[in-house]
């Protein structure tokens, strides 16, 4: 079976946020790595790849640093990439990143997409679903259990206050949440074979869109970073003097007990 | 012209989500400044009799759409019967709640309509007629204001228990506008196989008032009996931070940070947690942040705005015992 994952490249989890002299997030010195939920994803694709032979394409639209990220996927057993850049793709929204995936997922056979559930940067979560829909796939998301076979997704998803098992026929999105599984590292061997792996790159005209069809609908108007909490007071005393000063402070001064 | 101010009226076996009222309850003066009606939609099966509370927390109009196909919520199901509201009716926003729910309903919906969608927000706010919407970034590290300055409706998620609820006005009444529902066979492909609660007498993470939350600290699996006995004294959720997770002590569905649930309850009580960046990013945003831990260079106490440096195992019951007291 053919699997395609879409893949985005983030920046690392222990990166701290600044704003440049334009105010905008500053990118400089940042390390970037493949988006955790995406890792997931990749990991899944794999495995199932194992079990029922087929090809994983992993595909990212990005700009050009981001094959880096496509590149750890082919190192960790991803059969080719597709990397979409293009300087028209910067201030690019949800809406734009779908339109150009789904267009380059157009050309390629595959009976299952995966992606992860969000991304840790910009956490939206709607890329995947709205490719879904343009594709007009059904989708399954923040799933942390999946089996695929007879043309079917059986997948068991995180809902509030649970998970629920939810049926799909294939091809279908479905998209990874933690605890989908632990994502392999990619060998010294997978390293050296990553490097002649086929990874095709697109520009918008390539896939035969101009800047106005992807045109985004949300404009980000500013940034800002949280006001800096200061440390508190450290409630002195013994322990069980501390534990008890500590409900009392709760009650009479922050009055939220 | 696209008008009105929608509001995804969110429920589960026949409850509505506290979401909903927050989001009403916004929705209201919105409305009220652009002049435009304030309406719910409720999708569900048996659900009517919900409409008459959404009257009372702000609604002038209630969508009610009821059917078998809609007692489950599915993808396809409610994804058909909003976007074909939509279509109709033309509204200039729409609302969700960013529950599990609302972020897989809202982004189906936005891209079926042609609408931008801002998620997971944590203000909003109309400025020379346009409405925007403030929402976290790299998990809380920074905030992005955005807007959908030309495509209509405008559609976001916002994060529950972050918006004030207003009092409800007894007998207030909406206008209730039955919607049929059109579905057929095949229009809906997700097949509900089974459905798993954990049974918990606790507050749902992201909804919750006050977390109890363990880490590194918690040493073992058992442990986390302590913090439950202080969270069910404070009706509090419990929560854990990575290093609990990946230890395998506690459920994923527990984490809280970048790769688990973003929360900002009133009160956070952080237990053994020493405070990477990551665990911050999700809990920054509490209104108070209790830590208690061993370690007096632990980085949750610059963040903490009240600290214990103590075993946890000695301080916590303590805490409880006197909690209770207090309460009484």
């Amino acid at each position: 079976m053919n699997i395609v994952v879409l893949l985005k490249q983030t920046f690392d989890t222990e990166a701290k946020i600044a704003l440049d002299a334009g105010g905008q997030i500053n990118r400089q010195g940042v390390s970037l790595i493949i988006n955790p939920y995406d890792e997931f994803a990749v990991e899944e694709a794999l495995r199932l790849k194992e079990k029922n032979g087929g090809e994983v394409t992993v595909v990212s639209a990005g700009p050009p640093e981001a094959q880096d990220a496509l590149r750890q996927a082919l190192a960790m057993g991803a059969d080719k990439a597709v990397h979409i850049t293009d300087p028209a793709l910067d201030g690019a929204d949800e809406y734009t990143a779908a339109a150009v995936l789904a267009k380059a997922l157009e050309g390629l056979q595959c009976d299952l997409v995966l992606a992860g559930w969000r991304a840790v940067d910009d956490g939206s979560a709607q890329v995947a679903v709205r490719v879904a829909e343009i594709l007009g796939l059904p989708q399954v998301n923040v799933v942390t259990r999946l089996e695929v076979a007879d043309g079917k997704a059986v997948a068991t998803r995180d809902i509030e206050g649970g998970s629920e098992v939810v049926e799909v026929p294939l091809p279908a999105v479905i998209t990874a949440q933690k605890g989908l599984n632990e994502p392999r590292y990619p060998s010294m061997k997978g390293i050296m074979q990553a490097k002649k792996k086929p990874m095709q790159k697109l520009s918008l005209g390539d896939l035969g869109l101009d800047a106005g069809q992807a045109a985004p609908k949300v404009k980000a108007l500013s940034y800002s970073l949280p006001s800096a909490r200061s440390a508190g007071k450290i409630v002195p005393g013994e322990v069980a003097e501390a534990a008890c000063e500590l409900a009392r402070l709760l009650r009479e001064e922050a009055k939220i007990i | 012209m696209a008008k009105g101010i929608w509001v995804f009226a969110e429920q589960r076996e026949g409850k509505v989500k506290k979401v909903t009222y927050e989001l009403l309850s916004s929705g209201r003066k919105i409305a009220d400044q652009t002049g435009e009606e304030l309406c719910a939609v409720l999708l569900g099966k048996g659900v009517a009799g919900l409409a008459e509370g959404l009257g009372e927390y702000g609604a002038d109009k209630v969508y009610v759409a009821e059917s078998d196909q809609l007692a489950d919520y599915t993808t396809d199901g409610y994804t058909k019967v909003l976007a074909d509201l939509i279509k109709d009716h033309q509204p200039s926003a729409v609302l969700l709640g960013c529950t599990i729910t609302g972020r897989d309903l809202a982004a189906r919906v936005a891209q079926r309509v042609g609408a931008g969608l801002m998620t997971d927000c944590t203000a909003l706010e109309l400025a020379d007629g346009q409405l925007n919407f403030t929402r976290p970034i790299y998990a809380g590290k920074a905030f992005v204001k955005a807007a959908s300055p030309e495509a209509r409706p405008v559609m976001a998620t916002v994060r529950p228990n972050v918006l004030s609820v207003d009092a409800p006005q007894a007998g207030r009444k909406a206008e209730v506008v039955n919607v049929p529902v059109n579905l057929a066979a095949g229009d809906i492909r997700q097949i509900i196989k089974d459905v798993v609660r954990q049974i918990s007498t606790r507050p749902e993470l992201t909804e919750a008032d006050v977390i109890v939350s363990g880490g590194r600290g918690m040493k073992g699996p058992e442990n986390f009996k302590v913090l439950e006995e202080l969270a069910d004294v404070l009706g509090a959720a419990v929560g854990a931070s990575r290093a609990a997770v990946d230890a395998g002590w506690i459920a994923q569905s527990f984490q809280v940070g970048q790769t688990g649930k973003t929360v900002s309850p009133v009160l956070y009580i952080a237990c053994g947690i020493s405070g990477a960046i990551q665990h911050l990013a999700g809990m920054g945003s509490s209104k108070c942040i209790v830590a208690i831990n061993k370690d007096p260079e632990a980085n949750i106490f610059k963040v903490a705005d009240y600290g214990i440096v103590g075993d946890l195992f000695e301080v916590v019951p303590i805490f409880a015992e006197e909690c209770k007291k207090l309460q009484a």
